[in-house]
């Protein structure tokens, strides 16, 4: 039952990539090109009310739907491993096009190749786990 | 109700995406798709090869429904919210689109050139789709996230690493655009 919860919070996802275009890759293209706005009013704004959402979380110490007090990690401390790995996947997102979350509502909204990018991320994801204790991080 | 069947501006859009990441929070998890790269990595047997990939895969069970959800989005913002998709874009964008031979540039809502069935027999397309996928996947995890995982959900949190991992995507964005991209075309 838990369950069902994610694949409606899912669900709206795909629905707000698909409908805001971000999951476009016309949109993408425009962002680094600097011709147009909406991509950094969306993540502008979403950054507007994500910072005070979780500055009210923290604050208030609000708890979950299950009664445990929410829990919001803190990213392990590095400059290397994100500015590189970001770099790279900043590379990626330029070419293709699409970053993980829009890949999967590419596959809903019918745009079939997207299976072969989200394929090869497979593999990128792979062969990063395979050498991640080789890679500075 | 009309505006639902049109594009939604990024003050519709943005907010929202907000409000997803709270839902996740509420129910007690975080926002962040790429994970579900490794997870799926680990289904098809990645453990085996690395201890990276050697997890209890079903803990990661819930993301797994939200990127199916994100499939039946798309699906329904496609079937049932629109009544065009085509994107409008400013008209240098276009012009410069065309110049690559991306005819599609404002009539569609992907370039037929790169996400049509048709274009999957160019290599060069082949090329372009699987190299930017490795990319993105490698370079996720390799920063710990995407999008949504720094962006949004690290730079609300005013994570300062989720900056540096910010920062590097536009580096790798704006290098692949205004450098590197026209030789994919």
């Amino acid at each position: 039952m838990r369950q069902l919860y994610f694949l409606f919070i899912g669900i709206l996802f795909g629905i707000i990539m698909f409908k805001s275009e971000a999951a476009s890759w016309f949109r993408i293209y425009e962002m680094f090109q600097f011709k147009s706005f909406h991509m950094y009013g969306i993540i502008g704004s979403a950054l507007f009310f994500g910072v005070i959402i979780i500055q009210v979380i923290k604050r208030l110490k609000l708890k979950s739907a299950f009664g445990e007090t929410i829990q919001i990690p803190n990213k392990e401390k590095s400059v290397s491993r994100y500015i590189l790995g970001g770099t790279l996947f900043g590379l990626g997102w330029g070419l293709a096009g699409a970053c993980p979350g829009p890949m999967f509502t590419l596959i809903g909204a019918g745009f079939i190749p997207i299976l072969v990018v989200i394929f090869f991320a497979l593999i990128g994801t792979w062969v990063y786990g395979l050498f991640m204790n080789k890679l500075p991080h | 109700m009309e505006w639902i069947f049109k594009p939604w501006p990024w003050y519709i859009g943005g907010p929202l995406i907000a409000f997803v990441m709270f839902l996740l929070l509420f129910f007690g998890k975080n926002f962040g798709m790429s994970s579900n790269l490794r997870t799926l990595c680990t289904i098809c047997g990645a453990g085996k090869s690395t201890r990276f990939f050697d997890f209890d895969w079903k803990t990661q069970q819930w993301n797994l429904l939200v990127a199916f959800g994100a499939i039946i989005g798309g699906w329904i913002g496609v079937n049932w919210l629109s009544d065009s998709i085509a994107v409008q874009l400013h008209p240098d964008t276009i012009n410069q689109l065309h110049q690559f031979n991306i005819k599609s540039a404002g009539e569609a809502y992907m370039p037929e050139e790169l996400f049509s069935l048709q274009a999957l027999s160019n290599p060069k397309v082949l090329i372009t789709l699987s190299l930017g996928g490795f990319l993105v996947g490698f370079g996720a995890r390799y920063a710990g996230g995407c999008t949504s995982g720094h962006a949004i959900s690290g730079l609300s949190n005013l994570q300062l690493v989720s900056l540096y991992a910010v920062i590097g995507f536009f580096i790798g964005g704006l290098a692949m655009n205004h450098f590197l991209l026209p030789y994919f075309f």
